[in-house]
């Protein structure tokens, strides 16, 4: 069994994408806890992610040079590297804010406001 | 086989992301994430992409999942059932991620030049060939990559830790 044979075209994939993309947004818009906001991000980067490897995969034919033929694959590895970045940063952030605050509500992080 | 294997999958990542957004309790919301991103993994390998499937099981469901439910267990506040709820204009969100998606649905869904379907495919995803694109054309994102970890990885703990008053 090769799993790798599939029969869903590229457009398919996109849809998911922009699905998991959509849901991340509405998070980030609607959410009052700023983890909730921080899991919302990691959806919606790797919704892009879905994307890159989804081009790579059905743009891709035997004219491309055999070195560049993974670009995507390659452009996705970053995304990753930069989310775990990201989360990693973001999570420290909160739990300083929370030390000073006692709090993860986003609405009452408002005191760079003058 | 693989069109049912995508159809499962795909439904079990929208269907756990769903839950991360709308749950009202965040420690499911941070199960469900880790759900999500196990279902996009197996997308990965439906698209020939095995060493990133094997990368987003590591990073995104053994490492940023967990690293979620540490942050959520540490600034948890009162009732758990009651941890994550939506803002005064959770509406407003709702409306602009529908229409979102809607456009790039239309867009997707009326470009021809995406309605294709997967040819043969010959030239692997595997770690050796990854690293070999790694390690000739892209050196220097791959090694600037490496100097953002640190640096991030450094920041982190100073920024988790606290910088100590020095007399």
């Amino acid at each position: 069994m090769n799993l790798g044979n599939l029969s869903v075209g590229l457009s398919t994939y996109l849809l998911v994408g922009a699905m998991l993309f959509c849901l991340g947004l509405y998070g980030v818009f609607a959410k009052r806890n700023i983890i909730a906001i921080l899991m919302s991000l990691e959806l919606m980067l790797n919704a892009v992610n879905i994307n890159f490897v989804a081009f790579n995969r059905f743009l891709w034919n035997q004219k491309i040079d055999i070195h560049y033929i993974l670009t995507g694959n390659v452009a996705a590895l970053f995304v990753i590297v930069v989310a775990a970045a990201e989360i990693a940063v973001g999570l420290a952030l909160v739990i300083t804010i929370y030390r000073n605050r006692q709090s993860t509500n986003v609405d009452e992080f408002n005191w760079l406001k003058w | 086989m693989g069109t049912i294997v995508f159809f499962i999958f795909a439904i079990l990542a929208i269907a756990a992301a769903w839950g991360v957004v709308t749950s009202r309790n965040i420690v499911h919301s941070a199960f469900y994430l880790a759900l999500s991103f196990s279902g996009v993994a197996v997308l990965y390998v439906l698209m020939n992409a095995d060493f990133l499937a094997a990368v987003q099981l590591l990073v995104y469901t053994g490492a940023v999942s967990i690293m979620v439910v540490f942050a959520v267990m540490l600034t948890l506040r009162g009732e758990v059932s009651d941890s994550n709820p939506e803002n005064r204009k959770w509406g407003w969100g709702a409306f602009i991620s529908v229409l979102l998606f809607a456009v790039i649905a239309l867009v997707v869904l009326t470009n021809p030049d995406w309605r294709i379907l997967p040819s043969a495919w010959t030239s692997g995803g595997s770690a050796e060939d990854m690293s070999l694109l790694l390690l000739s054309q892209f050196m220097i994102p791959f090694e600037a990559a490496a100097v953002l970890l640190t640096v991030a990885l450094a920041g982190a703990v100073i920024l988790a830790k606290g910088v100590k008053e020095n007399k």
